[in-house]
C-alpha cells in the first residue's frame, strides 16, 4: 500500500509541475476569437473608410500578414505591390489576363500563380506555383468588396492614387472590435502603460533611455511620420539609436482606433 | 474456473456490444435507421438531410443555436476528453500487441521461456485495456452524434464505407485477440506456436488498419480531399481517405505507439519491482522494466523526425496553418513540449546509467555518466529557450530589447534542431556505454574500432553543428530550413552505424560476469514512471495542437465551427484539461493492472462449499 501511495503520490506531483509550468511558467495568450461577421453599408462609405476596411482586412481576416511580413520572408513584401504591377503584366512568365494595376491586384489575391515572384514558388515547382492560397475561398474566403478593399489598401499603401471603385452592394466584413479579446484603451496613457512605451522611451511619466525622448515629439514630427514610426519602428531610426529595438508588432497589437488615439497624444507633445 | 469463464463472458461480452452500438451509430448516421422522436438533435439531422438533393453530401453550416446543450456539460470539454482516453487506450492496446509480437519472436528465436511468459503478462493487461478502448470509442461516437450532430453526420455521409468497416473489423480484432490470449497455453510448441504467431501479426495487421481508418476522418477534416471548394462530396473516397496529411499522421502515430506501449509496460513493471518481496520476482521486473524501456527508447529516437516530418507536411499543404502551429498562437506550446521531451530523455538516460549497476563492469563507464548528462541537459536548455520573451517596462529596459543578446539567437529553429539531434546522438551513445558494461571486446582491432566510433561521433557533431551554426545564421531562411534534413540524415547515418559497427567490435566478447537483474536501485523505478506519466501527457498536449490548428473550422475551410466554444483556449487552460484527462487515464490504467492481478489471485473459503464425499 505504501509502494501504491508513493507512486499515486509521484505522478500527481509530475502532472502538477506539467499543467503549473503551463499555467504560470510560460504567458498566457488568449488567442483572437474567431472573426465576427457584421452587415456593413459599403454606399455610405467614403475612399478612406473603404481603405481602412481594406487595412484590416489585410491584418485581420485576410492573415494575410501571416505571410508578408519581413521577419519570416515566406512571401514578398507588399509595401510597393502597386508600384510593380507595370513590370509584371509585362514580364514573360506572367500567365494572368490582368491589364491594369487593380486587375492585377485584384487577380494576385484570386490566382496567386498568375505571377509568382522569384524565389516565393511552391518548393520544387521552380517557382512556377504559389503557395498562397485563393483568398475568395475556402478558408479565408474574402467576397469580392473585400478583395477590393484589400487591393485599394494596397495602392495606397504603396503611395498610389486609389482607382478601385468602392461596389455598392451590402456585404459582410469583420467588426473590428472583434480582433482580439479585450476592451479598448481609454486612454493614450492607458495605452503607454499597457504596451510599455516606458521601458524604451521618456514619455507620460515614464523614463526609459533606450528609444528617443517623446516628450516633445510633436513639435518636430508630423502625424504621418508617427504613425511609421509605430508601425514600422525601422524605417527611419533617430541619430543616435540602434535600429532593431523596437518590436514591430505594434500594429498587431492595437486596433486601429488606438493607434489613431496614440498619434494624437504624440502629435500634440509640444 | 468459474471465475475466468466470467471473465471471459463479460469480456466478449463488452467486446460485441460496444461493436453493435458503433454498428448501430454508424447506420444511424448514413440515415439507414430513422431516430425520429429521438430528440432535438436527431429530429434536426433529419430535416437537414431532407433539405439536401438525394444524394449529394455537403456540409451543413449551423448556427450557435442549431448545436445541442444537454444537461449544462460543455460539449467541446466533454468530446475533447472522451477522444483523448479513447485514443491512449487505443494508443495503449494497439502497442501491446506489436510489443508482445515482437517478444514472442524473440523467445521462439532464442527459445528463452521467459520472453513468453513476458509476452504472456503483457497481453494479459490488454484485454481488459481493450474493452475500454472499444468502451471509449462508442462514448466517443455517442458525444458526437449527440453534441456535433451536423458534422458527425458530414463526416459520415462520406466515410460511410470506412465506418461500416471499421465497425466490422472490431469483430475480427476482437476474434484474433481473444484466439491470441486464450489460446496463448494451448498453441505452444512446433507447428502450433507458429500458428500462434501468425494470429498476432493479424491481430496487429487488423489493428493497424483501424487506425488507419480513423486517421483519415481526423486528417480529412485539417486537409479534406475528395470534396470540392463547397465541401460537396465528388465522390472519391479514396482522395478523401489518402489526403495529404494521412500518411504523415499514420506514421506518426505507428512510432509514437510502440514508444508510448514500451513507456507503459516500463511503468507496470517498475510498479511490481517496487512491490516485489523475493530477489526471484525482482529479478524478473526489473529484466521486464529495462525491455519495455528498451523498445520505448528505440522507438523515441526517431519519433521527433517523425514530428518533423509531419509539421513539415502541414506546411506543405498549407502555409497559413503551419504559422499558425510553429509561429503563431500556439508557439509557445512548442515550449511546453521541449520541457515534456527533455524529460523524457533525461528520464531515459537516467535509467540506462542506473542500469549499469547491473553489471560488474559497469563500473568503467561510470565516470562518462555526468559529460552525457551535461551536454544533454544542454541541449534540453537550448530546446527551451523561447526567442521572444514577454517582459515588463524594467525587464524590457534591463534587457535592452525585446531579444536577449546572448539567448535570443538560441530561440530560432536552427539552433533547436541541432540540440535536438545532439540529444538523441547522446542518447545513443548512453546505450552504446551500456551494451558494453558487461563486455570486453575480443577481436584484434578492437582498439582501431573504437577509435573509428569516437571518430564517427565527433566528425558527425562537427557537422551538425555547422550545418546549425552556418546555415542557421550566415545565409537566408532557405537555408535555414533546408539544412535540417542534412542534419537528421547525419544523426540517423550515425545511429546505424555505430550501432552496426559495436556489433563488430563485440562480436564473439566475453562478458564481465553474469547480468545481476534486480541489482538496481528503487529510484531508477521512479524514472519509468516519469517516462509513462510525461508520454501521456505529453500525447494529450499534442493532440490538443494537432485539433487546435483547425481554430475555428470542423473541416477547415470548409464546414466552419460556429458553436459557443469555437475559440481557441489559452494554454493554460488545455494543459489543465490534459492534466484531467491523464489523471482519468492513470486511474482506469491502474485499474486496469489491478484487475490483472487480481485475476492470477485464489482465494480458499475454508468451511464455506458443502463437503463432498469421496
Amino acid at each position: 500500500m505504501k509502494t501504491f501511495v508513493t507512486v499515486v503520490g509521484f505522478s500527481l506531483l509530475v502532472i502538477a509541475f506539467f499543467a503549473g509550468y503551463s499555467s504560470f511558467g510560460i504567458p498566457q495568450i488568449r488567442p483572437a476569437p474567431p472573426p465576427q461577421e457584421e452587415e456593413l453599408d459599403l454606399g455610405a462609405m467614403g475612399m478612406e473608410e473603404f481603405i481602412a476596411l481594406g487595412e484590416r482586412i489585410y491584418e485581420g481576416k485576410g492573415t494575410c500578414t501571416l505571410c508578408h511580413n519581413p521577419v519570416g520572408g515566406r512571401a514578398p513584401p507588399l509595401e510597393e505591390a502597386a508600384s510593380v504591377v507595370e513590370d509584371r503584366l509585362a514580364d514573360p512568365i506572367y500567365q494572368g489576363g490582368a491589364t491594369d494595376v487593380v486587375g492585377y491586384l485584384y487577380e494576385s489575391l484570386a490566382e496567386p500563380s498568375a505571377y509568382v515572384v522569384a524565389g516565393f514558388g511552391k518548393a520544387g515547382s521552380g517557382d512556377t506555383v504559389s503557395p498562397m492560397p485563393n483568398i475568395l475561398t475556402g478558408r479565408i474566403g474574402l467576397s469580392e468588396a473585400e478583395a477590393l478593399a484589400v487591393v485599394a489598401y494596397l495602392q495606397d499603401l504603396a503611395g498610389f492614387e486609389v482607382t478601385v471603385d468602392i461596389p455598392s452592394e451590402t456585404v459582410e466584413t469583420p467588426e473590428p472590435a472583434a480582433a482580439e479579446q479585450r476592451s479598448l484603451f481609454a486612454t493614450p496613457e492607458d495605452a503607454i502603460v499597457e504596451l510599455a512605451c516606458g521601458g524604451c522611451h521618456k514619455i507620460a511619466g515614464e523614463e526609459g533611455e533606450l528609444g528617443p525622448d517623446l516628450t516633445g515629439i510633436g513639435a518636430h514630427k508630423d502625424r504621418e511620420y508617427l504613425r511609421r514610426a509605430i508601425l514600422d519602428p525601422n524605417a527611419e531610426i533617430a541619430e543616435g539609436f540602434d535600429p532593431e529595438m523596437m518590436p514591430e508588432d505594434y500594429g498587431e497589437q492595437m486596433y486601429a482606433s488606438e493607434l489613431e488615439m496614440l498619434v494624437d497624444y504624440l502629435a500634440a507633445q509640444k | 474456473m468459474g471465475g475466468r469463464n466470467a471473465h471471459r463472458q463479460a469480456s466478449w461480452g463488452k467486446g460485441l456490444g460496444v461493436a453493435a452500438a458503433l454498428i448501430f451509430l454508424v447506420t444511424w448516421g448514413l440515415g439507414v435507421i430513422d431516430p425520429a422522436g429521438w430528440g432535438a438533435s436527431a429530429a434536426f439531422a433529419q430535416e437537414t438531410t431532407d433539405a439536401l438533393p438525394a444524394g449529394v453530401v455537403a456540409p451543413q453550416q449551423p448556427s450557435e443555436a442549431d448545436y445541442p446543450t444537454i444537461a449544462g456539460v460543455n460539449s467541446r470539454v466533454v468530446v475533447w476528453l472522451v477522444a483523448q482516453l479513447h485514443l491512449w487506450f487505443a494508443a495503449f492496446v494497439l502497442a501491446v500487441p506489436i510489443f508482445v509480437f515482437i517478444i514472442e519472436a524473440i523467445g521462439m528465436a532464442t527459445r528463452d521461456e521467459r520472453y513468453d511468459r513476458m509476452a504472456y503478462e503483457f497481453i494479459k493487461v490488454s484485454i481488459t485495456a481493450y474493452s475500454l478502448t472499444a468502451i471509449m470509442g462508442g462514448l466517443l461516437t455517442f458525444c458526437l452524434v449527440l453534441f456535433y450532430p451536423h458534422l458527425f453526420q458530414y463526416l459520415a455521409g462520406i466515410f460511410k464505407e470506412t465506418m461500416f468497416y471499421y465497425a466490422l473489423l472490431f469483430f475480427a480484432e476482437s476474434a484474433c485477440l481473444y484466439i491470441y490470449y486464450y489460446g496463448w497455453h494451448w498453441l505452444q510448441g512446433g507447428f502450433r506456436k507458429w500458428l500462434h504467431l501468425t494470429v498476432g501479426l493479424l491481430l496487429n495487421a487488423v489493428g493497424t488498419v483501424l487506425m488507419f481508418f480513423a486517421n483519415a476522418w481526423l486528417t480529412f477534416m485539417m486537409s479534406p480531399a475528395g470534396v470540392d471548394a463547397g465541401g460537396v462530396f465528388t465522390g472519391d473516397l479514396w482522395g478523401a481517405v489518402h489526403n495529404f496529411l494521412w500518411n504523415p499522421i499514420n506514421l506518426h502515430r505507428v512510432i509514437a505507439n510502440i514508444a508510448y506501449g514500451g513507456s507503459i509496460v516500463g511503468a507496470y513493471a517498475a510498479y511490481k519491482f517496487l512491490s516485489a518481496r523475493g530477489s526471484e520476482e525482482k529479478a524478473h521486473y526489473d529484466w521486464m522494466g529495462y525491455t519495455a524501456n528498451l523498445i520505448a527508447i528505440s522507438a523515441l529516437l526517431p519519433l521527433p523526425f517523425a514530428g518533423y516530418y509531419l509539421a513539415a507536411e502541414i506546411y506543405a499543404y498549407s502555409q497559413q496553418m503551419g504559422i499558425t502551429l510553429m509561429g503563431g498562437i500556439f508557439a509557445w506550446l512548442f515550449i511546453i513540449q521541449a520541457v515534456l521531451i527533455g524529460t523524457l530523455f533525461l528520464s531515459a538516460n537516467y535509467y540506462l546509467w542506473c542500469g549499469m549497476g547491473r553489471s560488474d563492469g559497469g563500473v568503467r563507464y561510470h565516470r562518462w555518466v555526468k559529460y552525457l548528462a551535461i551536454v544533454i541537459i544542454g541541449a534540453f536548455l537550448v530546446w527551451f529557450t523561447p526567442h521572444t520573451l514577454v517582459l515588463t517596462n524594467e525587464e524590457l529596459k534591463a534587457l535592452g530589447g525585446p531579444y536577449h543578446k546572448y539567448l535570443g539567437p538560441l530561440g530560432i529553429m536552427p539552433a533547436k534542431n541541432t540540440a535536438v539531434n545532439i540529444m538523441i546522438l547522446f542518447t545513443t551513445l548512453s546505450f552504446i556505454l551500456y551494451r558494453r558494461a558487461n563486455k570486453v571486446a575480443t577481436v584484434s582491432w578492437a582498439k582501431a574500432g573504437n577509435a573509428a566510433q569516437v571518430a564517427l561521433f565527433a566528425a558527425g557533431i562537427a557537422n551538425i553543428l555547422f550545418l546549425g551554426i552556418y546555415h542557421g545564421y550566415f545565409t537566408n531562411t532557405v537555408y535555414k530550413v533546408a539544412s535540417s534534413i542534412p542534419q537528421v540524415a547525419t544523426t540517423l547515418i550515425i545511429i546505424v552505424a555505430s550501432t552496426v559497427l559495436d556489433r563488430f567490435i563485440y562480436r564473439g566478447a566475453n562478458e564481465v560476469g553474469p547480468i545481476h537483474w534486480g541489482r538496481v536501485p528503487d529510484r531508477a523505478q521512479y524514472a519509468l514512471f516519469l517516462l509513462a506519466v510525461a508520454f501521456t501527457w505529453l500525447m494529450g498536449l499534442m493532440g490538443y495542437i494537432r485539433s487546435g490548428i483547425r481554430q475555428h473550422w470542423h473541416v477547415v475551410g470548409i464546414m466552419r465551427d460556429n458553436s459557443a466554444d469555437a475559440y481557441t483556449p489559452t494554454l493554460g487552460y488545455a494543459a489543465n484539461v490534459v492534466s484531467i484527462g491523464t489523471v482519468l487515464f492513470m486511474a482506469m490504467v491502474i485499474f486496469v493492472f489491478w484487475l490483472s492481478q487480481v485475476s492470477g489471485t485464489k482465494t480458499h473459503p475454508a468451511g464455506y462449499w458443502k463437503e463432498r464425499r469421496a
